[in-house]
């Protein structure tokens, strides 16, 4: 799974250009974290393709709030996981933690940016 | 008849990864020079984590080893603050699977977890020591301390949140 993603992200960086990163991440910070937010909470794997992935949008000019709001919502919201959790610990509950966990991503986000900029 | 069988056991996991390299060898006739440029940018990435991956591995291996469901489980039990507290370290903590996870957390609800420090559990999982490495590769230090002190923040904000929904939830189950 890491080797496949690993390969897959050396063409994405290779094929798609700069350009197409800063017209999908337009700067707004709660869009982009948005964006992250979505593309993080449908990814699956290990945390560790997440970083690698995460680390490649940086290099690409991707924003600091949407690449925290993709790293985070990777590893909370677990949409694949989500018909055993319903199962196992309650349909309601599976669905609250979830949508919340999305919500809270992009709130992440930012407070993380927010934060750093103080710190900084 | 056995390449077939073969094939009908291959996971996911080899189908995608066998997938990437079909599309390798497609752009190697199509395109040459997209794919020595990918093939060049793989290399970067790969020279760049290797020497964190015997970390991460070897870290890895130890916390699988030392906290296990059940270690994790045993301190779950305390009550008031603590519990809180136990929660949070018991999620930065484990490992495994989260599905492992879910029978576990569905027999400690029936002993008196509430749903919310459930939550808190399974956001605080987010949190892996042993990835740590990795992502200072790509990440500042100062980022890593940032995101994991905001996110064990949150995950008690979120506990409490699901607390209270899951309370309004029962009650007007109880009231129809």
């Amino acid at each position: 799974m890491i080797l496949g993603t690993i390969l897959l992200i050396s063409l994405i960086s290779v094929v798609v250009p700069k350009s197409f990163y800063i017209s999908v991440f337009s700067k707004n910070s709660f869009l982009d974290s948005l964006v992250g937010s979505l593309i993080g909470s449908i990814s699956a794997g290990s945390p560790m393709v997440s970083y690698i992935a995460g680390g490649e949008m940086l290099s690409q000019g991707v924003g600091l709030i949407a690449v925290t709001a993709f790293l985070v919502s990777w590893v909370t919201v677990g949409l694949i996981q989500l018909p055993a959790e319903s199962t196992i610990l309650g349909k309601k509950f599976a669905l609250l933690r979830n949508l919340s966990a999305f919500i809270f991503s992009i709130v992440v986000a930012i407070i993380t940016v927010l934060l750093l900029g103080v710190l900084s | 008849m056995k390449f077939k069988n073969k094939i009908k056991q291959l996971s996911g996991s080899w189908y995608f990864l066998l997938t990437v390299i079909l599309v390798y060898a497609l752009f190697s006739i199509l395109n040459k020079e997209l794919y020595l440029s990918s093939i060049g940018f793989f290399n970067q990435i790969i020279y760049k984590i290797i020497p964190i991956f015997i970390l991460v591995f070897i870290l890895m291996t130890l916390s699988n080893y030392f906290i296990t469901p059940k270690v994790v489980i045993k301190h779950l039990k305390d009550k008031g603050i603590k519990k809180w507290f136990f929660v949070i370290v018991g999620g930065i903590l484990s490992s495994g699977p989260i599905y492992m996870w879910y029978p576990l957390l569905a027999d400690l609800k029936k002993k008196g977890l509430s749903y919310g420090l459930i939550a808190c559990f399974l956001y605080n999982r987010a949190i892996k020591i042993p990835l740590l490495p990795l992502m200072i590769v790509y990440f500042s230090w100062q980022y890593i301390f940032v995101l994991i002190i905001v996110m064990i923040f949150v995950s008690i904000v979120q506990g409490i949140l699901i607390n209270k929904l899951m309370e309004v939830k029962n009650e007007n189950s109880n009231s129809v």
